[in-house]
């Protein structure tokens, strides 16, 4: 019996850590190249939306997975607009994009279904699954395909950020980009992709909560995760597999939370919903003593060398 | 002469950002079947033809300019404060509190202590994130964000503990005292005393930046804390000030909205006021007067996108799609202004 909940806590945190990862990694590719996006939460919710409705017309949800990266690297593409071209103050641009994206994901949801009782189900993306006749892995194992890439995706971002030249270029741009500049790397386009490429990968996130996780759309469906996620970037300090493991411990305690919320100690629940968040921020004093933050972050650029 | 050029061409990139925004808008109404200058009209005029709708935008800006103000107050100082939301709470939380508690007592004393009281809970949640970023240089961005879901939760966890309502099970706090509300200033109206509290503090927050030593301070911090620690001046006590200042402005909405509205606590109070904040802030140029003038347009189209939607059947979150779309184009207008592109095609063109 206790094993059983053990391995149904393990399947949970791999469940819960996987749209964690996804926008963690997305938005380390962001800042890494020096641009904090707090679109993240916007983003998010607009491609889980998007995910959804594009699932609902067509029917598969595989089409759901397209339109949101789609969505993710449009918005990503007005984010560097913004900061990268413009050169506008990252923080307010950013709530900008958050306020607009789930604006329009919330208009266009109620211009569609209005008002529904039931929210609308769609087709999820289903399970795959490991051995599925041994009884511990095969419970463990059955994820979403999505999960699966996730977690191919770190340590392949791990080689794209820190052993190739795309990679080295980002860095450049993040750390010092005045030399990147001079060495003949343009900063704008380097900061343009890891915006496109992270903004895909945050979008992809939202889209697991729909096409994967609730097979449905609701307002609430992102709940704060884009929030989250940044704080895990800190707390991974910027290095992929760290994230990894971040987003492992704290879907490990949010799994963990919902199961003492079924077993009540008659607390009201929500005390177990802040522990989460309030861990989150006890960790990101502990990790922050030796965050190692890109050198130009926050810090727009300006051909020329004129700042401002 | 030429002053004057360049608050026209502020007041013209403004209108400008304001006609982008709807032009952009527009494309989603057009998708969704309606006329956009039939939605806008219903948007942006029809709340002033009625005194009903006028009352409204009152009512709605009443909050907003707490949260919007609380915003100047940080934004100013460099403290990226996107936690005026939690505040709120925690100043709804207070104030209700200290109206079930002190019911004894009579109006003339206890309005006032429960506004402290609200202030005072809105500063301490603030300097949490202050402290930490103080302390240990974690970014308030963050702290104050998760702050905002921690407090909602801790605003829940009452409501449905110690306070839930025993007979209805609702999660409801108990009703304040009767001499506690703030009384009501238009007839039959939503309109209560936290307007005027409201509009008292505008000028308060004009003269801490314009006349004070610790405004100088809080302002030079924002522009340029290098500077700031050249002149020998107190980087983290202009810091602690700020969020407490701002952070107590915050939960001053929240004192508007349980003495003047709801008259006890209930789990959606404020539902996204202090992200509004943060739009009004900056579309009012982080200047108190121009975060006034944008509650009103705020609150304009917020009251206008359920008129519109009544007569249209667009979604009110048509409102919520405008205000995001305007916060980005009035930062693309301010850059404009800032390197003076404006005045260099004026100049072009006389």
């Amino acid at each position: 019996m206790e094993t059983a909940l053990l391995i149904g806590l393990i399947a949970a945190t791999l469940r819960i850590a996987t749209p964690l990862i996804l926008g963690g990694l997305g938005e380390t590719l962001i800042e890494k190249s020096g641009i904090l996006n707090l679109g993240i939460e916007g983003i998010m919710l607009l491609g889980a939306f998007s995910a959804f409705l594009a699932t609902y017309f067509m029917g598969d949800p595989w089409f759901g997975v397209l339109a949101a990266i789609l969505v993710g690297a449009i918005l990503g593409l007005l984010m560097g607009g913004l900061t990268v071209s413009l050169g506008l103050q990252q923080h307010v641009c950013g709530l900008g994009v958050t306020i607009l994206a789930s604006g329009l994901a919330l208009f266009t949801f109620r211009l569609f279904f209005g008002e529904p009782q039931i929210p609308p189900q769609i087709k999820t993306l289903g399970y795959k699954q490991i051995a599925a006749t041994l009884p511990l892995i095969g419970t463990i194992t059955k994820q979403s395909p999505l999960t699966y890439l996730t977690f191919l995706l770190a340590p392949l971002m791990h080689i794209v950020v820190f052993q190739t030249p795309f990679g080295l270029r980002l860095r450049a741009v993040g750390e010092l980009p005045e030399a990147a500049e001079n060495a003949g790397i343009s900063v704008h386009k380097t900061r343009y992709e890891a915006l496109l490429i992270g903004g895909a990968l945050v979008a992809l996130g939202g889209a697991f909560l729909s096409v994967a996780q609730l097979g449905a759309f609701t307002y609430g469906i992102v709940a704060g995760r884009g929030w989250i996620c940044i704080a895990l970037v800190v707390f991974g300090n910027w290095k992929p597999m760290k994230i990894l493991l971040g987003a492992l411990l704290y879907a490990g305690v949010e799994a963990l939370q919902l199961r003492l919320q079924t077993l009540g100690f008659g607390i009201p629940y929500q005390v177990f919903l802040a522990l989460p968040y309030i861990i989150t921020i006890a960790a990101l004093v502990v990790a922050q003593t030796k965050a190692a933050y890109p050198g130009a972050f926050l810090q727009p650029f300006r051909k020329g060398g004129t700042t401002g | 002469m030429i002053k004057f050029r360049i608050a026209w061409l502020q007041i013209a990139t403004g209108i400008a950002a304001v006609i982008l925004s709807f032009i952009v808008t527009s494309i989603l109404v057009l998708a969704a079947g309606a006329n956009p200058l039939e939605v806008f009209y219903h948007v942006v005029i029809s709340p002033f033809t009625s005194r009903v709708n006028i009352l409204e935008i009152l009512a709605r800006m009443t909050p907003l300019i707490f949260t919007g103000l609380a915003v100047v107050v940080a934004f100013k100082t460099g403290f990226w404060n996107i936690g005026a939301e939690g505040q709120l709470y925690a100043g709804a939380l207070a104030a209700t509190w200290g109206g079930i508690t002190f019911s004894n007592l009579p109006a003339l004393t206890l309005i006032p202590l429960v506004i402290t009281l609200g202030f005072a809970a809105g500063a301490l949640w603030a300097l949490i994130a202050a402290l930490l970023k103080i302390r240990f240089k974690v970014d308030e961005v963050v702290t104050t964000l998760l702050l905002n879901y921690v407090m909602i939760l801790v605003v829940g966890a009452i409501l449905n503990g110690p306070w839930r309502d025993p007979v209805s099970m609702w999660p409801q706090s108990p009703r304040i005292a009767t001499q506690a509300c703030y009384p009501i200033i238009v007839s039959r109206s939503r309109v209560h005393l936290g307007l005027l509290v409201a509009l008292a503090i505008v000028p308060i927050v004009h003269f801490l930046f314009r006349r004070t030593t610790f405004g100088f301070e809080m302002r030079t911090v924002g522009a340029n804390i290098s500077a700031a620690r050249y002149a020998a001046m107190n980087v983290n006590r202009a810091i602690l000030l700020a969020a407490a200042i701002s952070g107590g402005i915050a939960g001053l909405a929240g004192v508007g909205e349980i003495l003047g509205v709801h008259h006890q606590l209930i789990e959606t109070i404020s539902g996204g006021l202090g992200y509004t904040g943060i739009v009004a802030g900056t579309l009012g140029g982080l200047n108190p007067w121009g975060t006034l003038s944008a509650t009103v347009f705020l609150s304009t189209i917020e009251t206008g996108a359920r008129i519109s939607a009544r007569v249209t059947g667009i979604p009110t979150h048509l409102a919520d799609v405008i205000k995001g779309t305007l916060l980005i184009t009035t930062l693309a207008a301010l850059f404009i202004n800032r390197y003076q592109i404006g005045r260099k095609l004026w100049k072009q063109h006389y």
